[in-house]
């Protein structure tokens, strides 16, 4: 659930953000600003290292990505100690306190380093994360706040932001309803995560599968479990008996036609499965939002698209709601999350009215 | 991507302010109707529940922000305002992804959503209530001297009334949000999770400290079942106003096993109101609004009833005073038939008989029935004997004539 430290951000190799952005930004003007961004940072960085013990840092981002990280800190401080102002180095050391799990000497690497370079984005997001991590959500937020006042288009901040503003949500939910936090499914969820980010650098891989499985922020983080689970159907829960098995299977069929067409690449076939009253999120008019999803079912150049765990469920105005966890890969994307589709019968035929991600 | 989750939230946010339309509109079927630039309320809502009626009117008016401050503001307050959380989590959701309704947690039972949505809905409503001006509760009648207060709850608008005695004529003064049975009104059997309607009072007071934490700051019994309810044989007991628990600041409009909940800063407020085994308690489903020269009539009208019974008592003619009494009459234990032996047996001995009466309180009863309860100090004396004494009489109205259907002391 909480996606904020797996968008941690890994790396101090502009380009790296570059080739994650790469994967996320979809309007190609965005993407030319981040670039063209990222070119800054890394003329600022190069400058700025100039003079550093260009072999210490080396040999401790090597280790770093070994997961050697009590050698790595040894090798860093080295580099620090030899140029104290090295944002390369210091932003290093941030992470390599991270891994191991020291969040409070993390937290003072990076904000120093936000104050010595309030231009840098990721010392804050970094510090955002940390904070979250430690269940500071409205210091997380004010860190993420502060990224994108410095990059207004700095994608993984915005990520981060929502999630942030879901987890606070979700505080406020749990004080709502009296929600115990201390329940099992809570804690699972947080070990999970501890999971995910140790393993998340692990000897012998490589950072770059490592950008890439943090990518993207997906609204709802699979475990390592249910993401294996994704592409192998689980057979149907049984049905309660109104309206009747044949017209859950009917309606998951029509899913899985829309996710075959998805699949396939077939962008009219695709959109035929979109009731005519279609609820567009965020008010857009028909034909934009269908050139949307167009360029999106067109642009990459394989596309899987996987209905996990379907259930079904029918309100009394026969309206059905379908949860699901949709999986879907792509030469640029691996990710999968719970999705809930609202479909209406027209004309014999089930139609999405409504598409949320949960 | 910054774009695109933009876009989802100025989406998000519209659907939550039409959902908080939704709930307005809903709102607004109860006889307020609903315009859209709602005139300032005449009364003051406890700051809680205005701080957060002011965010759903803001949410409403899309204005995200501040209705997030105003949320904010409520529970840095009251921390324990659970609706006020639900709908600052709905706030920050909405910059996270699309949502369309209040209330928006997963895994939550639907009747704890259903709870706070209804609760939502009837703060709005409550918001839109002004007690109509120069309409007073068609109930209270005449309070006496000694009652200052009285108190009137509209169960269908989740909200207890308290009118102060002005020299005999009541005067508003607040009103609260309240919690009633989860079954609603009309309280009948034991066990049957009703609030009763009828005529009521508070008899007496259960300090915090001989209380579990349920029933927060405190709590004070009301008479159910009174007489009236035993003579139709309704059952139940232990029919409380009181307080909520400590970590909760409100609850759902329809929740408790009867009793009629407030939160724990209304009730001590409340408290210092409240007399024991004196203030009225009227529980009606819908309060009825009346004109004061209406209420002046119907009080003429009974006060002349209840002045020719005491009259045609004094004059010692049992037949003409037994004609005061209904068919159905029955008081501890006795029918009209005993009760009209025993009159003449006692009455007959008599040379003479005075009776006064002095601190009345008359108090219509709820419903359709036209029924009345008169509580009084009766100063009764006699060739034989004289005894001082409260008394309690239910006067029903019978084919145009106000008779009485129960007696007894108070």
């Amino acid at each position: 659930m909480l996606l904020v430290e797996s968008a941690i951000v890994y790396n101090n190799l502009p380009f790296f953000i570059e080739a994650k952005f790469n994967t996320m930004i979809r309007s190609p003007l965005a993407a030319r600003g981040l670039v063209a961004r990222g070119f800054a940072t890394l003329m600022i960085l190069a400058l700025l290292s100039g003079a550093v013990a260009a072999a210490d840092y080396d040999d401790a981002s090597r280790l770093f990505k070994q997961g050697n990280y009590a050698a790595a800190l040894d090798k860093i401080d080295a580099a620090v100690a030899a140029n104290p102002r090295d944002a390369r180095s210091r932003f290093l050391k941030g992470l390599i306190l991270t891994e191991q799990n020291k969040p409070t000497e993390a937290i003072g690497i990076f904000t120093s380093l936000s104050e010595d370079y309030p231009e840098l984005p990721e010392p804050y997001n970094n510090l955002a994360v940390l904070y979250a991590s430690q269940g500071q959500y409205d210091k997380a937020r004010k860190a993420l706040e502060m990224a994108i006042r410095t990059h207004p288009s700095y994608a993984v901040a915005h990520e981060n932001l929502g999630d942030v503003y879901a987890k606070m949500a979700s505080e406020a939910y749990d004080k709502a309803l009296q929600l115990d936090r201390s329940n099992a499914a809570a804690q699972t969820k947080l070990a999970m995560i501890k999971d995910l980010f140790s393993s998340s650098v692990v000897p012998g891989k490589t950072s770059v599968a490592q950008a890439e499985r943090v990518e993207p922020a997906a609204p709802a983080k699979p475990s390592p479990q249910e993401a294996k689970g994704t592409l192998t159907k689980p057979p149907v829960a049984p049905q309660p008996p109104s309206p009747g098995k044949a017209e859950s299977d009917a309606v998951i069929a029509a899913v899985e036609g829309w996710a075959k067409a998805w699949s396939s690449k077939d962008a009219d076939g695709y959109l035929s499965y979109y009731a005519p009253n279609f609820q567009i999120p965020g008010g857009e008019a028909r034909s934009a939002w269908e050139t949307t999803r167009r360029d999106r079912i067109i642009k990459p150049k394989k596309i899987q698209v996987s209905v996990g765990s379907p259930k079904v469920t029918f309100d009394a105005s026969g309206r059905a709601m379908l949860k699901f966890r949709q999986g879907y890969k792509s030469d640029t994307l691996d990710t999968s999350g719970a999705k809930t589709l609202t479909l209406v019968k027209n004309n014999d035929r089930w139609q999405i009215l409504q598409e949320k991600m949960n | 991507m910054g774009a695109r989750t933009r876009r989802f939230q100025a989406g998000s946010r519209q659907s939550l302010a039409q959902a908080v339309v939704a709930i307005i509109v809903a709102g607004a079927s109860y006889a307020w109707s609903m315009g859209l630039t709602p005139p300032p309320p005449a009364r003051l809502l406890a700051a809680p529940e205005a701080m957060l009626v002011g965010a759903l009117l803001d949410i409403r008016d899309h204005k995200f922000s501040s209705a997030l401050k105003q949320i904010d503001n409520a529970l840095a307050a009251n921390p324990n305002f659970r609706l006020a959380q639900l709908v600052r989590g709905d706030l920050l959701l909405a910059r996270s992804r699309p949502i369309s309704n209040l209330g928006n947690a997963a895994n939550v039972p639907a009747e704890t959503m259903d709870g706070l949505r209804q609760e939502a809905r009837a703060r709005l409503a409550r918001y839109r209530i002004e007690p109509p001006a120069e309409l007073l509760p068609r109930y209270l009648l005449q309070l006496s001297e000694k009652q200052k207060y009285a108190l009137v709850l509209d169960s269908s608008k989740s909200t207890l009334f308290v009118f102060e005695n002005t020299g005999g004529t009541p005067r508003y003064v607040a009103d609260y949000y309240v919690t009633i049975g989860k079954n609603g009104f009309e309280k009948r059997r034991e066990g049957d999770k009703r609030t009763p309607l009828g005529v009521y009072h508070v008899t007496s007071k259960l300090p915090q400290n001989k209380l579990t934490d349920f029933y927060g700051s405190g709590a004070f019994p009301i008479n159910y079942p009174n007489e009236w309810d035993m003579m139709r044989g309704r059952d139940g007991y232990g029919i409380w106003l009181h307080g909520t628990p400590r970590d909760t600041y409100s609850r759902p409009p329809r929740a408790s096993d009867g009793c009629i909940v407030l939160a724990n800063d209304d009730l001590q407020t409340l408290e210092r109101k409240l007399q024991l085994g004196s203030t009225p308690v009227v529980i009606t489903d819908s309060v009825e609004w009346s004109k004061p020269e209406e209420i002046e009539a119907l009080k003429t009208d009974l006060t002349s009833a209840i002045e020719r019974w005491r009259r045609d008592w004094e004059g010692r003619n049992t037949d003409v005073y037994l004609r005061h009494y209904a068919k159905s009459f029955a008081a501890g234990g006795a029918n009209l038939a005993q009760w009209s032996a025993q009159k003449r047996q006692v009455n007959g001995s008599k040379t003479w008989i005075k009776v006064q009466l002095s601190g009345m309180s008359l108090l219509l009863y709820p419903g359709k029935q036209e029924l009345a309860v008169a509580t009084f100090e009766q100063d009764y004396a006699s060739s034989n004997l004289s005894n001082r004494m409260m008394k309690r009489q239910y006067w029903l109205k019978e084919d145009g004539k106000w008779r009485i259907v129960f007696e007894g002391a108070a």
